[in-house]
């Protein structure tokens, strides 16, 4: 761990660094990601990623977390999540027992008690931001939230400090490394693309395809694995309503070994196809076009 | 870094580059030009792949613009200058000239393998040896490195990527790689006609990257004689919105995207405010503790949850027909922003059949790609090519009848025009009554409704019509549209 111009410790030293310790925790980076990985921790700004389902968007935020040995710390965006619970809320229950615990006792005394530390619940955002340890900060699926919650963002992700009326204003003594995934189900405002450093996590080439299957399913062999990749790939260049992604091959792999089947003959592709796909439109599509019939 | 821009450094090379990424209709603000240069600060600038994703993870906002950007970084910050062989070098004969034969067996053969970076090595040779037009043309011209080139006549005017793929003729070598990778399989495993499938499209892949990468070499080796801007202009496919889908001029069309994106989300909000102030949902004890506190702990005023906002649903049914050709670009403009406002939304195209198109409107897509893949569609025209209302709204119906359900907004987008069908109103009647909201846009002057083959006034009794011919007048709409 290294330190930047401005004094704030930053967590890899060159892009090989990257990949190389993302590589040891068990997540195969291409160049790209591991180039954006390593921009992010240098400039200290928040990386956007967008990709398909099933790419390893979250599954990188953890990957950095444990490579790096920091703490993980995820918000996961749903429709309706609002300030309550992305950055902080007072434990209003507990304030009322406070209150009636202390009839009699001197109002002013009482007011500075209940909007204190011990009242208040942070949630991810703040906990972040409060953290001293190093932290990795996951905003999770950030397109599936409402608009107003990308301005919160905004606030938190420009300057890592947040204002609590009662508190003051809280900032981040170390800027957590935060990793905005997004599924692209609708465009993010300019305003927060302009804040982060943006990569499309797409799929993986056929030769990194194939280490990451060797890496996640050792068991299988080589030569299957590969032939598993082609197949994967082929599908891709069909026009399916939903792309196997790398999950997705990681499971065929796990399937095959499950099944204990040594060669993927066109009996074993048609018996397993619908762990790949999802939908059964697509299994017709890819059975007749590929003829497995 | 390159020949041309030695004396004005780094920074100003970046500048360039960003001003080329934006006459390319990719958006970059100062901020991340700036961004872009401190990638460039801490980025070991001669690993060229990382600094390719470095400037793209700085200047870029959307997938759709990766390709421009590639297309320009290949000119921009090429590979290297003059012809750049690698190790794979081309065949000749005795008397000096490319050995085409040898050429193609060379080039099956690392099809068969899948290697990758042969092939681009390959493409580079064959540009080189196969694709130079005038002066240089000739024999050996490209020779194995530099020393060929310069003992043989002037430098090649040109490079021409169908002059190379034309010799090669890549496509015809599908039958021998597949007969290649079919005895390779025979030996471990069974026949399949699925192996096969997979082969066949596995190869036709390849070659289509081998093509790709030999365009690729072409534009650089291009812009090297007539320079980066002239090979920019058109070498690099242009982004979506200023293809001309019709007469109207590129500044006219800029003004259009500029009315209709925000168009979109004001349609979004709007939906949006009306669900929220909708109704009451269950008592939210949180905030009713929280007001009992004025009143010593005891909860006399009853807070309610604000109903969740739940996502508007949107369903659209654009007529692409002939008839409405000028209009479809308009349409194609008003769903891609209405794409990128809302998550649920379902797109059907329709002339006498109907198709769902949902997949093609991804964010940047390329809007005449997404016009002409759209018309390629099997089931957009069931029978004679021209506009059916009545079939298409009966196919629509059956074929998607859970697509529009009470929590949906159904827009229709197209002129009445019914060529004397069927006009299909109660199939269409019963679609609008189980919507929420339904409205037709119709691209006609309103004086025209009625007239002739529109079944205009028929279909506005059935649902409201708005006529909708200019952007102004489509922010109208959208502004008059579900009053909140």
């Amino acid at each position: 761990m290294g330190s930047d111009a401005t004094g704030r410790t930053t967590f890899f030293d060159s892009v090989d660094d990257v990949l190389a310790r993302l590589g040891e925790v068990g997540y195969l980076a291409s160049t790209a990601v591991a180039t954006t990985v390593f921009l992010a921790d240098r400039l200290g700004k928040p990386l956007l990623v967008e990709g398909p389902a099933g790419v390893g968007k979250t599954e990188l935020a953890r990957a950095v977390a444990e490579a790096t040995h920091a703490g993980l710390v995820r918000l996961q965006c749903y429709e309706g999540i609002d300030e309550a619970r992305a950055l902080y809320e007072w434990n209003h229950a507990k304030q009322l027992l406070r209150i009636q615990a202390s009839q009699g006792q001197d109002w002013d005394a009482t007011r500075d008690d209940v909007f204190s530390e011990e009242f208040l619940l942070t949630r991810p955002l703040l906990t972040a931001i409060r953290r001293d340890e190093p932290t990795v900060l996951l905003v999770d699926e950030t397109d599936k939230a409402d608009v107003e919650v990308e301005g919160l963002l905004l606030e938190v992700l420009g300057d890592f400090q947040v204002t609590v009326p009662e508190l003051g204003t809280i900032t981040a003594t170390q800027r957590p490394f935060t990793l905005l995934t997004s599924n692209a189900t609708r465009e993010l405002s300019e305003a927060l693309k302009r804040r982060c450093l943006f990569l499309h996590l797409d799929f993986p080439d056929a030769e990194l395809e194939r280490r990451i299957v060797a890496s996640r399913v050792p068991q299988l062999g080589e030569a299957l694995a590969e032939e598993l990749v082609r197949i994967i790939g082929v599908l891709r260049g069909l026009d399916l309503r939903k792309a196997p992604s790398v999950s997705e091959t990681i499971d065929w792999a796990r399937t095959l070994v499950a099944l204990g089947l040594d060669t993927l003959d066109d009996d074993a592709v048609r018996r397993s196809l619908g762990v790949v796909l999802k939908h059964r439109a697509d299994l017709v599509k890819a059975s007749s076009e590929l003829r497995l019939n | 870094m390159t020949a041309t821009t030695p004396e004005r450094g780094l920074p100003a090379h970046l500048v360039d580059f960003v001003q080329a990424l934006r006459r390319h209709h990719v958006d970059v603000g100062p901020g991340e030009t700036v961004d872009a240069a401190a990638v460039m600060a801490e980025i070991d600038l001669l690993r060229r792949e990382q600094l390719r994703e470095g400037l793209a993870a700085a200047l870029l906002r959307r997938s759709g613009q990766r390709q421009t950007f590639d297309a320009l970084f290949e000119l921009w910050w090429p590979l290297g200058q003059g012809a750049a062989l690698g190790e794979v070098a081309l065949p000749y004969s005795e008397d000096g000239s490319v050995d085409v034969d040898a050429l193609r067996d060379l080039l099956a053969e690392l099809l068969v393998d899948g290697d990758t970076a042969a092939l681009s090595e390959l493409a580079r040779a064959v540009v080189d040896g196969l694709g130079a037009l005038g002066a240089g043309r000739g024999p050996g011209s490209g020779g194995s490195g530099g020393e060929g080139r310069d003992g043989q006549g002037g430098p090649p005017s040109g490079f021409s990527s169908y002059q190379a793929l034309n010799s090669v003729k890549p496509e015809t070598l599908l039958a021998r790689v597949l007969a290649e990778l079919r005895t390779r399989r025979q030996a471990d495993a069974a026949d399949s006609p699925f192996a096969e499938e997979v082969a066949r499209r596995e190869t036709r892949a390849r070659i289509a990257e081998f093509r790709r990468m030999v365009q690729g070499e072409t534009t650089r080796r291009g812009s090297e004689i007539r320079g980066r801007e002239a090979a920019a202009r058109t070498g690099v496919r242009r982004q979506a919105e200023q293809t001309d889908f019709l007469s109207a001029g590129a500044d006219t069309l800029a003004d259009l995207r500029r009315r209709v994106a925000p168009l979109g989300r004001h349609l979004a909000t709007r939906l949006a405010a009306r669900r929220r102030r909708a109704h009451r949902g269950p008592i939210d004890m949180r905030r009713t503790l929280r007001r009992s506190m004025s009143t010593g702990g005891v909860p006399v005023n009853l807070v309610h949850r604000r109903p969740r906002p739940g996502r508007p649903e949107l369903v659209l049914l654009c007529d692409v027909s002939g008839s409405v050709a000028g209009f479809s670009h308009f349409t194609m403009m008003l769903v891609q922003a209405l794409r990128e406002q809302f998550s649920r939304i379902r797109i059907f195209c329709f002339v006498d059949g109907c198709v769902e198109v949902t997949d093609l409107f991804t964010p940047g897509a390329d809007l005449a790609g997404i016009l002409t893949e759209v018309h390629s569609r099997r089931g957009l025209v069931a029978w004679s090519g021209h506009s059916d209302y009545g079939r298409a709204f009966e196919r629509f119906a059956d074929r998607w009848p859970d697509a529009v359900t009470d929590r949906s907004s159904l827009l229709v987008l197209g002129d009445a025009r019914t060529n004397h069908q069927d006009p299909g109103l109660g199939v269409l009647g019963a679609v609008v009554a189980r919507a929420r909201h339904a409205h037709w846009l119709n691209p006609e002057p309103q004086r025209q409704w009625g007239t002739g083959d529109s079944a205009a006034i028929e279909y506005g009794r059935v649902m409201p019509m708005h006529e909708c011919r200019t952007a102004a007048q489509l922010a109208g709409v959208v502004g008059g549209l579900l009053p909140v």
